[in-house]
C-alpha cells in the first residue's frame, strides 16, 4: 500500500493522516459489509414499494397469490426499509463515526461481521413470515415477537462497544455526534424490547397495546433514524466544508429537548381514538415541544453553512447531507402541525400521514444516510467514486421523486380527508379522486428506484474498486478554474 | 468516565419516563376495566365485550391479521363532531377503550384507504354479501380499490357443486360472469366473514361522554 510511502515525513499532520487511515482500515471490512448489505436491502424494500404502489390505484395486478397481497407487501416493504436499509446503513455510519471521533481503531471486528450477518439473515426471515402471513399487523413491529427479540439483543454489543470506545478514546472532547449516537445505541433496543414484550405479553391490555405501539413506532423515528441522522449531519457539514459547527451549546440543548419531547409525541397517531383525552393531549403537547430542538438543529446548521451554499454545486456529501438536513426541519416543523387536532381532523387516516412518513425517513434520513456513505466509502475502500454521473443521476432522481412522491400524496390525503368529513361524499367518490395521485406515487417510485439503482451500481463498483486512486474526490462539477479549493482531504478541520 | 455515565443516565431517564406516561400509567387505568352487563329497552340482557368463540371467530381475526386488513381499515369511531364518522354511519356513538378489553392487540388502525370497520357486523350482517366482496369486490362495490381475495376460494363452473356443512356455494351474479359461476369459500374465508359479524359497537356505554 503507498500510504506508507505519504508518511515517511514525520509532521504532525501526516501522523495525524497516518492515524485516520489507520481507523479507517480498522473499520474497512466491518462498515463495508453492513453498508452492502443496507444497499442490498434498498434495492429489495424498493422493488416491494413498486409493487404495493401500483397495487393501490389497480388492484387486480399481482392478486393471486396470497403472499403478493396487498396487506402483506406494504409492512414487508416497511420492514425491509427500517431493518433493512436504514438501519443497517445506520450502523455502517454509527461505528465509522465513533471511531473516527473517539479517534481509535474499531474493536470487535470479527464479532460485528457476525452480527451483521445474523442480522441480515433475521430481517430476511421476518421479511418471509410477513410475506407467509405470520406478520403481527402492528405496525412498525410486524416480525414475529422472536425475530423482534433477536434483533433487539444485537444491541447488548453495540451498547457494551459504544460505552466502551467512548471511555477509552483518545480525544478527550466529546462531539455532539457521539451524544446522539450513544443515545440512539441505548434508546433503540430499549424501545424494540420493551414495546414487543408489552404488546405479546398480557402485561398490557386492550387500548395500551396500541399506546404502546405508537410509542415505540414513533420513536423508531425520533431516538433511533433521527439521532443517526443528526450526528451524521453534525459531521458531515462542518467536515466537507472545513469549519466546525456554529455553536456547541446549541447542539447540546438540541440534543436533550429532542431527548425529553420526541419520546412523548407518538400518541398523536391516535388522535380521535378510544382513549384518555389525557394521553393525547400529552402526545399533542411533546410533538408541539418539537419546535424547541428542530429550530436549534436548524439553526446551528444553517449557521455553520451560511457563505458556504456554493459548495452544494460540487460535493455530493454536502448535497444529500444538506438535502436532508432541511427536509428535517420541514418534516419536524409538519409533524409538530400535523398534532394539532384541527390538522389531524384532515390528515389523519389519510394518505397525508404516508407522505409525512416518507417524508422523515427518506427526504431527511435516506438522504443523509447515502451523504455520509458517499464520504466515508472512499475512505473505507481507498477509491473514488466511478462515476460523478451516477451520482448527479441518483441525486436528482431521488430528490425530484421523493418531492413529487410527498406533493402529490399530501394533496391528495388532504382532500381525501376533507371529503370524508363531508358525510354527503360518498366513499367510493373519495377512492376515484385519490387515484391520480397514487399514479404519480408510483412515477415518484420509479424515479426514486432508478436512483436506487444508480447508486448500487456505484457501491457495487466502489467494492470492485473500480475507481481512481484517492487523488481528489470525485465531484459533481470540476473545481478546476474554480476559485475555492475543497476542504482539503488529510488536513484541517480534524475532530 | 463520569460524564459517560450521567449522560446515559439522562439517556434512560428520558425514555422511561416516557414509557411511564405514554404506557403504563394508561395500562393502570385500563386494567380494572371489565365487561358489563347491558339491559336494553326491551328487557333482554347481554354483556358487552363478548370473548370471540375459538372455532371461527378468533380464528378469523388471525385471517384479518395475516392477510393485513389493517393498512386500509380502522376499526374506531371517532367522536361526534370530529370527523363525520358517526354521519357516515360508521358507528352510532365513538369508541371508548372498554370497546377493546378483549382485544390483544387491538387493531384500532391509522388508514381508511377502505372504510372504517368497528360496526361491520351491524352495517352488513349478511354472510353471502361478504364472500362475494371478498372473492371479487367489484361485484358488490364497483370502482373499489380493494384487492381480490380469490384465493380464499375455489371456484367451480357448471352445477352447483356440493359442500361440507356449513359452507355455501354462491352463485355470481350474472352480470358479472357469462357461465355459470360458483364459489366455495375456503375455511379462512368462512372465519374470516365469522369475525366481521362480531365486530359492533352497539351498546352504549357509561363511559362514552
Amino acid at each position: 500500500m503507498n500510504s506508507e510511502d505519504n508518511v515517511s515525513v514525520t509532521h504532525p499532520r501526516t501522523t495525524d493522516a497516518q492515524r485516520r487511515f489507520e481507523i479507517d482500515r480498522s473499520c474497512r471490512e466491518v462498515v463495508v459489509f453492513w453498508y452492502v448489505s443496507a444497499v442490498c436491502w434498498l434495492l429489495f424494500g424498493s422493488l416491494l414499494a413498486m409493487i404495493a404502489s401500483i397495487k393501490m390505484h389497480t388492484p387486480g395486478f399481482l392478486a393471486d397469490a396470497a403472499w403478493l397481497t396487498f396487506g402483506r407487501v406494504r409492512p414487508a416493504h416497511l420492514n425491509a426499509m427500517i431493518y433493512g436499509w436504514a438501519s443497517m446503513s445506520g450502523v455502517g455510519t454509527l461505528l465509522w463515526l465513533m471511531a473516527r471521533l473517539s479517534k481509535i481503531k474499531l474493536p470487535w471486528r470479527e464479532m460485528l461481521l457476525i452480527a451483521g450477518i445474523y442480522w441480515n439473515v433475521f430481517v430476511a426471515i421476518g421479511i418471509w413470515q410477513i410475506l407467509a402471513g405470520n406478520g403481527t399487523s402492528i405496525e412498525w413491529l410486524e416480525f414475529p415477537w422472536w425475530i423482534s427479540i433477536a434483533l433487539g439483543a444485537v444491541f447488548a454489543i453495540l451498547i457494551v462497544l459504544a460505552v466502551k470506545m467512548l471511555t477509552t478514546r483518545r480525544e478527550k472532547h466529546l462531539y455532539v455526534s457521539q451524544w446522539y449516537l450513544l443515545g440512539a445505541t441505548i434508546w433503540f433496543p430499549f424501545l424494540y424490547i420493551t414495546a414487543t414484550v408489552l404488546i405479546h405479553s398480557p402485561a398490557a391490555i386492550g387500548v395500551a397495546k396500541g399506546t404502546t405501539n405508537w410509542w415505540f413506532a414513533h420513536n423508531v423515528l425520533g431516538l433511533w433514524l433521527t439521532p443517526i441522522g443528526l450526528a451524521s449531519a453534525y459531521y458531515m457539514i462542518p467536515k466537507v466544508i472545513g469549519r466546525p459547527i456554529y455553536s456547541y451549546a446549541l447542539s447540546i440543548l438540541g440534543f436533550w429537548t429532542l431527548a425529553l419531547f420526541y419520546n412523548w409525541a407518538g400518541t398523536h397517531h391516535l388522535i380521535g381514538g378510544p382513549l384518555p383525552a389525557w394521553v393525547i393531549t400529552v402526545g399533542t403537547v411533546g410533538s408541539l415541544m418539537m419546535f424547541v430542538p428542530v429550530i436549534t438543529v436548524a439553526v446551528n446548521h444553517h449557521m455553520t453553512m451560511v457563505s458556504h451554499f456554493k459548495k452544494l454545486k460540487f460535493s455530493p456529501t454536502l448535497r444529500f447531507t444538506v438535502f436532508g438536513a432541511m427536509a428535517y426541519t420541514v418534516v419536524s416543523v409538519q409533524g409538530s402541525l400535523t398534532a394539532l387536532r384541527t390538522v389531524n381532523l384532515t390528515g389523519h387516516f389519510t394518505h397525508y400521514t404516508i407522505a409525512h412518513a416518507h417524508l422523515g425517513v427518506y427526504a431527511f434520513y435516506s438522504m443523509v444516510a447515502y451523504g455520509a456513505m458517499y464520504y466515508i466509502m472512499p475512505r473505507l475502500i481507498e477509491r473514488e467514486w466511478y462515476s460523478s454521473n451516477l451520482i448527479k443521476v441518483h441525486f436528482w432522481c431521488t430528490a425530484v421523486g421523493i418531492t413529487m412522491y410527498w406533493v402529490g400524496l399530501t394533496w391528495a390525503g388532504w382532500f381525501q380527508g376533507m371529503m370524508m368529513n363531508n358525510p354527503d361524499i360518498p366513499f367510493l367518490d373519495i377512492v376515484r379522486y385519490t387515484i391520480p395521485f397514487l399514479w404519480s406515487r408510483s412515477i415518484a417510485g420509479i424515479l426514486m428506484t432508478i436512483g436506487h439503482l444508480a447508486f448500487a451500481i456505484l457501491v457495487f463498483r466502489m467494492v470492485r474498486r473500480d475507481g481512481a486512486w484517492l487523488v481528489e474526490p470525485t465531484l459533481l462539477r470540476s473545481i478546476k478554474n474554480q476559485q475555492m479549493e475543497p476542504a482539503p482531504r488529510l488536513e484541517g478541520a480534524d475532530l | 468516565m463520569n460524564r459517560i455515565s450521567v449522560i446515559i443516565l439522562g439517556i434512560f431517564a428520558v425514555v422511561i419516563a416516557s414509557l411511564m406516561g405514554l404506557v403504563i400509567v394508561p395500562n393502570w387505568q385500563f386494567e380494572e376495566m371489565q365487561p358489563v352487563e347491558i339491559i336494553s329497552a326491551d328487557g333482554s340482557k347481554a354483556v358487552y365485550p363478548q370473548k370471540l368463540d375459538s372455532w371461527r371467530e378468533a380464528p378469523g381475526r388471525e385471517v384479518y391479521r395475516g392477510l393485513g386488513c389493517i393498512y386500509c381499515h380502522s376499526q374506531q369511531v371517532r367522536p361526534e363532531g370530529f370527523g363525520a364518522d358517526i354521519d357516515r354511519g360508521w358507528g352510532s356513538r365513538r369508541s371508548v377503550p372498554r370497546d377493546y378489553v378483549f382485544q390483544s392487540p387491538p387493531y384500532l388502525g391509522t388508514m381508511r384507504t377502505g372504510p372504517d370497520l368497528a360496526n361491520i357486523g351491524i352495517r352488513q350482517p349478511i354472510e353471502e354479501w361478504h364472500l362475494m366482496h371478498l372473492f371479487d369486490p367489484q361485484i358488490t362495490s364497483p370502482g373499489s380499490t380493494m384487492p381480490s381475495f380469490k384465493f380464499l376460494f375455489e371456484t367451480h363452473e357448471g352445477s352447483e357443486p356440493m359442500t361440507s356443512i356449513g359452507i355455501p356455494a354462491i352463485q355470481l351474479p350474472k352480470a358479472y360472469t357469462k357461465k355459470p359461476t360458483w364459489i366455495v369459500p375456503k375455511k379462512e374465508a368462512m372465519d374470516l366473514v365469522a369475525y366481521f359479524l362480531t365486530l359492533h359497537q352497539k351498546f352504549d356505554l357509561k363511559d362514552v361522554k
